[in-house]
């Protein structure tokens, strides 16, 4: 068994009326690839909320490398390795591709040049290298998915968590860039990933935890969790599991 | 093209006007033009690359002024030491006010309320409080000499301005190319990815606002040095932190030129409306509205941003891609 890298102990988070995340606790294993998948409105982005630092929890703790982080703010974690991606992508549409990865790799590189350098190996990587000098507000959908990324990844994190960069991706593109996140993978990056893209989470993850109306209601391997009752009622719908039983 | 060397090719030109330009109307016209592009770029610190649309820079010009001013008439102290300590006062001022606005987390047009509000606040205590000379004001004695940052000649007036804007032009600058420039402008596109990318948005914004209230506060200074004279009017009115926005806006905000740029049209057009029209009260203000509606409309990004894709505004990039 791999060492923990991040666990979620327990976290719970209430809008209002709403208690959007309850009681969760989830686990993300070093060097691993973990899979966030459920419904619509299952908490998924909140938890991303709450283990990045953009949303306080009501309850529970978050521990990350050994360390309580439920406190700490946002820039601290991310300097700590934490980097997230949005799931609505955010780029800074008045710079170029390469300004906007510099910001990031800026986090651990002062110098201008050494950012810009680094910031040209990350936009290599994911494919962008040939847009460096683009204005970001050019970029397709799947540009700027990959945009999301190389930002992420130009702060060298060691966690990195990666909300739906799969969506609204065409086949194509999808090909293009599932085996970028498994070499991300291979060179030791941690990586949590909500998906709603089924064959891609599925092929990628080694465990994967499923969340609806705020729990979790299943974890395990990508088989066991397909074959999950409460999986499948809570995609399909209530009694759903016993009509494929009954219809296989 | 944009560079250090350009800005040592503007200066080095407008350093030599004096020697063809006598007139001294004419080198009191570029003074005051000076001195509104440094209150400018002390705006466009904070606003053009920090996206913090301050309405109150009076807050920080007055201070210098006011500063500047006390020291000399009240406590003896020379003018030099005034000059800086003005500055620094300034800075101060605006380290307090962004910790407030900022620890508050107000972005936007509520930020730009408060900080409206902090230069009323001051502009209003300034007008009562004895240290001020109140509704008197405050005035400098004259002493026509270097040692008292005064001068007989305009030209040496205008080479001291000079001196204080090409600083500034190198602070823009070297904001632009540092690792506090690239956060502080991450912090103006979208200051949530910023956080997620390690940005201590707070501490990036405290650091401009603090620098800009010192680079506006020593064009406050200065303002007391050639006129002698400050009131709260003067000091902490509106029209300076209008002054303020408006150079960097016109001219393009977030470049290092822009504040020249722009005090030199909104001047020049001030000037000249004057000429046509006689000086009719508020005409200047009339031109800077016609002014502000036809850069909005036509350059949203300034003057400079006519020359550049990337000063596309904000509403039309949401457009191409909404």
């Amino acid at each position: 068994m791999a060492e923990t890298l991040l666990a979620v102990e327990g976290v719970s988070r209430r809008f209002g009326g709403l208690l959007a995340v309850n009681g969760v606790s989830i686990a993300a294993d070093q060097g691993r690839i973990t899979g966030l998948i459920g419904p619509n409105g299952a908490g998924k982005t909140t938890l991303f909320g709450l283990i990045s630092g953009f949303i306080a929890p009501n309850e529970g703790a978050i521990r990350y490398a050994g360390e309580h982080i439920t406190r700490l703010p946002v820039h601290e974690r991310a300097r700590r390795g934490i980097a997230r991606t949005f799931q609505i992508v955010q780029p800074f549409t008045g710079l170029t591709v390469r300004e906007n990865i510099v910001v990031g790799a800026h986090l651990h590189h002062r110098s201008r040049m050494d950012a810009r350098a680094a910031a040209d190996v990350v936009g290599r990587e994911v494919g962008l290298g040939g847009m460096l000098d683009r204005p970001a507000a050019t970029l397709t959908v799947a540009g700027r998915k990959r945009l999301e990324l190389a930002r992420a990844l130009a702060t060298e994190p060691k966690l990195l968590l990666l909300d739906e960069v799969l969506a609204g991706l065409n086949p194509t593109e999808i090909r293009e860039i599932v085996p970028v996140i498994r070499k991300l993978c291979d060179r030791g990056i941690t990586i949590m990933m909500i998906e709603h893209v089924m064959q891609a989470v599925m092929s990628l993850s080694e465990r994967i935890f499923v969340l609806a109306e705020g729990r979790v209601i299943a974890e395990g391997t990508p088989g066991e969790v397909a074959a999950d009752r409460a999986v499948i009622e809570a995609y399909l719908g209530h009694g759903a599991a016993k009509k494929l039983g009954a219809q296989p | 093209m944009k560079g250090f060397g350009t800005i040592v090719l503007v200066i080095a030109v407008l350093a030599a006007v004096p020697l063809v330009v006598h007139s001294n109307s004419a080198l009191n016209f570029l003074v005051i033009m000076l001195l509104t592009a440094l209150a400018g770029q002390g705006w466009n610190i904070l606003g053009g690359y920090g996206g913090q649309y301050s309405f109150g820079h009076a807050a920080f010009f007055g201070t210098g002024a006011y500063v500047t001013a006390i020291l000399q008439v009240r406590y003896g102290v020379n003018a030099w030491p005034g000059f800086a300590l003005g500055t620094a006062a300034g800075a101060l001022v605006g380290a307090v006010i962004g910790a407030l606005t900022f620890r508050a987390g107000l972005r936007g047009s509520y930020f730009a309320l408060v900080t409206l509000a902090f230069a009323e606040v001051l502009r209003i205590l300034a007008s009562v409080a004895p240290i001020t000379g109140a509704g008197v004001g405050t005035l400098v004695k004259l002493d026509l000499h270097a040692s008292a940052l005064q001068f007989e000649s305009r030209a040496a007036f205008y080479w001291v301005i000079l001196a204080l804007v090409a600083a500034s032009l190198v602070i823009a600058h070297a904001i632009e190319r540092s690792r506090f420039g690239a956060w502080l402008i991450a912090v103006r596109e979208n200051e949530d990815a910023a956080r997620a990318l390690g940005v201590d948005a707070f501490k990036v914004k405290l650091g401009a606002m603090t620098i800009s209230a010192a680079i506006t506060a020593a064009a406050g200074c200065f303002y007391v040095q050639y006129f002698l004279f400050v009131d709260s009017g003067i000091a902490y009115g509106t029209r300076m932190s209008i002054e303020a926005l408006l150079t960097p806006i016109i001219g393009g905000a977030g470049t290092v030129f822009g504040p020249l740029v722009g005090a030199l049209v909104v001047k020049a057009l001030g000037e000249g409306a004057t000429f046509v029209a006689g000086d009719a009260p508020g005409l200047n203000l009339i031109v800077y509205g016609c002014v502000l509606v036809l850069v909005i409309a036509f350059a949203p990004r300034g003057l400079i941003g006519l020359f550049s894709w990337r000063r596309a505004p904000a509403g039309k990039r949401e457009a191409a891609h909404g």
